[in-house]
């Protein structure tokens, strides 16, 4: 099949699929079939895409020019395809998830859920695939609008309130900030095209590059740098798995993916080093990772803690990219592939505790990995990778980005590393230890065992992969250095 | 032979049908009678746009008179896209109107709407197409005559009020636009607006001149709903009956822009307006005055008509915006929002509509957990809210991101921070609709739970526009190749 076509199939197959998902209204089980049967389908495209995509060739698709020279365009890069290659794998087991959580909770809905998911995805291939500025600005308004019923699915004064707060940071940022930066890279460089190597060396200067740079970062709310990550911990109130791949896969991903992006393919590691201004992200980045690491450890309700632990992890990858180096870029984009096995286990383990046990805070789970070892097992692997400790994926992005660090003898970043490293353990380490050394409290008439076989079935897959990932990271590892030019 | 005259039937047709309407007195013939005429009215306005294009301006001597003695109607670029805009709309919501119309006005009343309707049609595109000045002010006072009369056909005793209250303004503002064609007829003895542009400049900073640029513009302002020229404008809106308002907002307040786009442009010239005489500091400071003002007051309207008539006026903040930046991209995206702005609010006002016809109230709480019961109207009210935020892949979209680029053009990077943060408050007021619309338990009346999906031959034209707002989202190449164009020619012309 001739590339362009695959490409071309990437970004209609799921749209496809949320049409289907809507016409089955009344089937639940057919409508559940064709969402994974959409999934199947997307990840097949991907897979066969990257294999493209390592021999070397880069699918190019042009639509129509949205502005005279500026047209809706994709191109596939290899960050792109680990994006998209996580993204749309993890799609997979989240469906599986999906039919066990909403069935086993009785939520209403269901068929906007699932539509909603698929359009997300839709707009998450968009953004990874995205061959210019433009084109990943109207995906990425695409996913934060398909996004938003899934955040307000209860419906409930707490969700719509959860909602605003979402709706209006993401919305705020990327229309207040981000657009008026592209409107201005666009006058200034005359293209928005991705390029290797950057496209402002020698059309933009420093004090603008600066500026630019500055509105890029905070007009990425996605990526959750503080102090705009409050949409983060607000979208909690969504279903779980929408919190588990959405807003620890695709949506966050999405937001250091644009971050990744811009640094590698617009700015440009070799222009951003020659700035005098642009040294303020590797701090901003690195004390998000410790504040956020710290309002974790102090948060009691389990989704929140982990939310905090996400905009931590997502400003390793934003610091990681900010070290300027090409190792620590590499770091950067398998942290993205890492952290997203990670830390969808762990919201898959939350959402299973809550189905089978109804339990939301992390003080009352003593005692629980007796009754339900798979799931708190996926919850210590899980945890294992944040710390970044082997045989886990977290422990070989970590590694690259310290040795990006040391490289660049960017002493600040290592000292972050360090210190976070103790506050993940600190965080994470005691909900592993109470779940299954301390005694269950008495009196707790809960029942229960495991959850429905399909969540267990879907946490299994995606702890298994985060341990997969430290032994065979041959793909990662191998887009991540054709992304920053060292080679296939 | 028929195509020559196509500049005259533009007008002639809806005049003499009219009067037909009266004859006729029957509501579902003048209906009929009105749809034909409508869509006459856009397949010339297209010939005529079509022809400019390939051929340049056309002009057109009524009755033989050579000008400048004779009324000479001449279309360029500029206009030939406005008479799009206006015939359009016109041709898009007639459809519409009949079960809107049936729904909100006493049946033996009905062939006066079409009747009026038929003569505010004219008068709009009377004023876009003629090249005499005096001529400009006769149109305008045959639509304005006859909105007022469309406003108080509104179900709302307040109707009348609100049309005795545009009455007044939009007196005020006709008189003053005579007495600067007056003034200026004074000084060189032509009303011909070609003509005029060549005599002006030489005495262009005699008092007398002076005077009537001051006029004009006052006069202009005030039938376009400038900031603070604007009290007269939520009123009529919110009361009219829902068709009117649909159309109004993409019409009316855009002619009256024409007129003064027209007067700096072509006849006194930019560099008269912007660099002689004060105007680059006053319509930069009014529009960005409207577009935070009238955007926050929006926030606060609980009758969403209403809202969306305060919306309009930030909307207009954002077309003098444009024009004021006196440069090509500037004019562009000021003349390319007055077509966008009219697919938008015109849909937006469309699914009111809608929802007025089966809920018989557009107040925000009446409105609440209508998402269920009305998906489709809701949809497409959803799809105009975004274009109207600017989300790409909308029209919207595609007007904000040149008035942007103007500013940075010009240097001004703070109006391009005033033009962006002024958007977020469109986030805030079109969101509390959405939120109440889809999260909101239905209020226990009956009207309420009794809602259904309105009419097929109210949602085709709904949908059209609102399918509109997508296309143009997306395929910029025609509005925005017409609207560099024109801003081109204007320019060129003017200094």
């Amino acid at each position: 099949m001739s590339v362009t076509l695959l490409l071309a199939l990437a970004l209609t197959v799921p749209l496809v699929g949320a049409v289907l998902i809507a016409m089955s209204h009344r089937k639940p089980n057919q409508r559940e079939t064709v969402t994974l049967v959409t999934a199947v389908a997307l990840f097949s495209i991907v897979a066969a895409l990257t294999t493209r995509v390592l021999a070397g060739e880069r699918p190019y698709l042009e639509l129509l020019d949205i502005l005279p020279g500026i047209p809706l365009a994709f191109r596939i890069e290899p960050l792109g395809m680990m994006f998209a290659l996580v993204a749309s794998f993890l799609w997979i087991v989240n469906s599986i998830y999906s039919i066990g959580y909403m069935r086993g909770n009785k939520e209403k809905h269901q068929t906007r859920f699932y539509v909603c998911f698929a359009v997300a995805l839709w707009a998450t291939m968009g953004v990874a695939f995205s061959a210019n500025l433009l084109s990943l600005f109207v995906f990425y308004e695409a996913l934060t609008i398909s996004t938003y019923p899934l955040v307000t699915h209860h419906g409930d004064e707490k969700a719509v309130r959860g909602g605003r707060t979402y709706l209006g940071i993401l919305l705020t940022t990327s229309i207040g900030v981000m657009l008026p930066a592209i409107i201005l890279t666009a006058y200034l460089v005359g293209t928005l095209d991705f390029k290797v190597g950057g496209i402002m060396a020698g059309k933009v200067s420093d004090q603008m590059g600066g500026l630019l740079l500055f509105l890029f970062m905070y007009g990425t709310g996605k990526a959750a740098l503080m102090p705009i990550h409050r949409w983060l911990p607000a979208a909690m109130v969504a279903p779980t798995p929408v919190s588990a791949l959405l807003h620890a896969v695709a949506v966050v991903k999405a937001g250091v993916f644009v971050v990744v992006k811009l640094i590698v393919y617009t700015f440009g590691i070799g222009y951003l080093s020659k700035l005098t201004n642009a040294e303020w992200l590797l701090y901003v980045a690195g004390a998000t990772i410790l504040i956020a690491s710290i309002i974790a450890l102090r948060s009691d309700n389990l989704k929140r803690r982990l939310a905090y632990s996400t905009v931590s992890q997502l400003s390793y990858v934003i610091m990681a990219a900010a070290i300027l180096v090409p190792i620590s870029a590499m770091g950067a984009a398998i942290h993205i592939a890492a952290h997203a096995f990670g830390k969808i286990t762990l919201f898959f383990a939350a959402g299973s505790i809550y189905t089978a046990a109804h339990k939301t805070e992390v003080s009352q789970l003593d005692g629980i990995g007796r009754r339900m070892p798979w799931t708190m097992g996926a919850f210590a692997i899980g945890a294992l990778s944040m710390i970044g400790v082997p045989p886990t994926a977290g422990f070989i992005s970590k590694w690259y980005i310290l040795l990006g660090a040391l490289d660049a003898q960017a002493t600040a970043a290592i000292v972050v590393i360090v210190l976070s490293t103790i506050l993940n353990a600190a965080y994470f380490l005691p909900v592993v230890y109470a779940a299954f050394f301390k005694k269950p409290p008495e009196g707790d008439a809960h029942n229960h065992g495991e959850a429905p076989l399909a969540i267990v079935i879907a946490l299994t897959i995606t702890a298994s992969g985060t341990i997969v990932l430290f032994f065979l990271p041959d793909v990662p590892l191998a887009l991540a250095r054709s992304m920053v030019g060292l080679g296939g | 032979m028929i195509e020559a005259h196509l500049p005259a039937l533009q007008i002639v047709l809806p005049l003499v049908a009219a009067p037909l309407c009266v004859v006729l007195r029957d509501a579902r013939a003048a209906w009929a009678l009105t749809l034909l005429i409508s869509w006459a009215a856009l397949a010339i306005a297209i010939a005529l746009l079509v022809k400019v294009l390939a051929t340049g301006p056309i002009t057109y001597e009524l009755g033989n008179w050579l000008a400048p003695w004779g009324i000479e109607f001449r279309i360029d670029g500029v206009n030939a896209f406005i008479l799009v805009i206006v015939s359009a709309i016109g041709a898009i919501v007639l459809p519409y109107a009949y079960a809107s119309v049936k729904a909100e006005i006493d049946e033996e009343r009905i062939y006066l709407f079409y009747c009026m309707y038929l003569l505010t049609l004219t008068g709009l595109l009377g004023i876009v197409i003629t090249g005499d000045a005096f001529n400009i002010f006769v149109f305008l006072e045959i639509s304005s005559l006859s909105t007022y009369v469309l406003v108080s056909l509104g179900r709302d005793r307040r109707a009348m009020t609100a049309a005795y209250q545009y009455l007044i303004m939009g007196t005020i503002g006709a008189t003053f636009i005579l007495i600067g064609i007056g003034l200026l007829y004074m000084m060189t003895g032509t009303l011909n607006l070609a003509d005029l542009a060549k005599r002006v400049p030489p005495i262009a900073e005699s008092r007398t001149v002076l005077a009537a640029f001051g006029f004009i513009t006052v006069g202009t302002s005030l039938k376009l709903a400038l900031f603070p020229l604007h009290q007269w404008l939520p009123n009529a809106y919110a009361y009219a009956p829902s068709t009117v308002s649909a159309f109004l907002a993409g019409t009316a307040t855009k002619v009256s822009l024409y007129i003064l786009i027209r007067f700096i442009f072509t006849v006194f010239g930019a560099s008269f307006a912007f660099d002689v005489l004060p105007l680059d500091i006053v319509l930069p400071v009014l529009a960005v005055l409207a577009m935070f003002v009238a955007s926050t007051v929006a926030i606060f309207q609980q009758d969403i008509k209403r809202m969306l008539a305060y919306s309009s006026i930030a909307q207009i903040g954002y077309m003098i915006l444009g024009i004021s930046f006196a440069s090509v991209t500037g004019v562009a995206a000021g003349l390319l929002h007055i077509f966008n702005h009219a697919l938008m609010k015109g849909g937006l006002f469309l699914a009111l509509g809608c929802v007025m016809l089966r809920l018989g109230s557009v107040q925000i709480e009446d409105m609440r957990g209508l998402g269920q019961r009305m998906p489709v109207t809701m949809a497409a009210f959803v799809v105009g809210a975004l274009s109207l935020i600017g989300i790409p892949l909308t029209a919207g979209f595609i007007s904000k991101w040149y008035l942007v680029l103007a500013a940075l053009e010009k240097g001004q990077w703070y109006f391009a921070v005033l033009i962006v943060l002024s958007s977020l408050l469109a986030v805030i007021y079109m969101w509390r609709v959405i939120e109440a619309v889809y999260f909101q338990p239905v209020p226990n009346t009956d009207a309420a739970r009794n809602a259904r999906e309105a009419p097929l031959s109210m949602l085709v034209p709904l949908w059209i526009l609102i399918g509109a707002n997508v296309y143009f989202g997306v395929e910029t190449s025609g509005s925005l190749g017409v609207a560099r164009r024109a801003a081109a020619m204007l320019l060129g012309a003017g200094s």
